[in-house]
């Protein structure tokens, strides 16, 4: 089994929150991580570019804003997050050839069921690896 | 010399720097630059044709250097560009 993707619960709830707020429309953002750990600790919801319910764009602005935070923080750009409003938490054609960097998490939030469903992935090349989500900072438990 | 942020993405082709001193006094000049002194990064900065690959955001200190004038933008001395990839999808 692959390593699996580490939320800070917070993170989590801001990821999903973030999606279906944007509804119709498909919403993205940034995560960004501890680079000694691993853990995705802050996340940066953004606006759609694309202003679409099938393609996002992440405003490059918001791309250098992020980055910049996440570095005075002491942490790194290590993926990005978006919804599928119609269909299931799987990486379209689209985000596989369009994926910026193979050591990036690719966090898909389906809308296309009902309730939010959110997967991980690796994408490089066109190969697509699910990853399993843990999440951490949950009270009284440890992760999972 | 302007310094020049890296993505993670291209830090490999670049002896694993983060930032690089460049030399160039145009966004134009300073991506040839680039992909002369790191011979990995040509081709995933500009096109054949030339022109900022689609796939990458290039900005001049705050702003993206397509709402300046693209890779004809000056670049002062103590100027920092920096490099990202674009990030979209469907």
């Amino acid at each position: 089994m692959p390593e699996p993707l580490v939320l800070d619960r917070d993170v989590y709830l801001q990821v999903v929150a973030h999606c279906l707020d944007g509804l119709p429309l498909e919403a993205c953002g940034l995560l960004a991580a501890d680079p000694a750990t691993g853990r995705v600790e802050r996340c940066y919801p953004t606006e759609n570019e694309a202003a679409s319910a099938r393609v996002y764009t992440v405003p490059s602005r918001a791309l250098l804003r992020a980055d910049r935070d996440a570095e005075s923080r002491g942490l790194i750009l290590a993926g990005v997050f978006h919804s599928h409003t119609h269909t299931t938490a799987f990486p379209s054609p689209t985000d596989v050839a369009q994926a910026p960097d193979p050591s990036w998490h690719y966090v898909i939030v389906g809308l296309g069921e009902g309730t939010p469903v959110l997967r991980s992935y690796r994408i490089v090349g066109d190969e697509v690896a699910e990853e399993p989500v843990a999440l951490e900072g949950m009270p009284g438990r440890g992760r999972g | 010399m302007p310094d020049v942020r890296l993505p993670t993405v291209l830090r490999s082709h670049a002896g694993g720097a983060a930032v690089v001193q460049a030399d160039g006094e145009t966004i134009a000049e300073v991506l040839i630059w680039l992909e002369a002194t790191y011979p990995g990064l040509a081709g995933q900065l500009r096109t054949a044709d030339g022109e900022a690959h689609r796939f990458v955001n290039v900005y001049l200190d705050d702003d993206d250097v397509r709402y300046l004038d693209g890779l004809a933008t000056k670049v002062g001395q103590d100027s920092e560009v920096s490099i990202l990839p674009a990030v979209a999808g469907g």
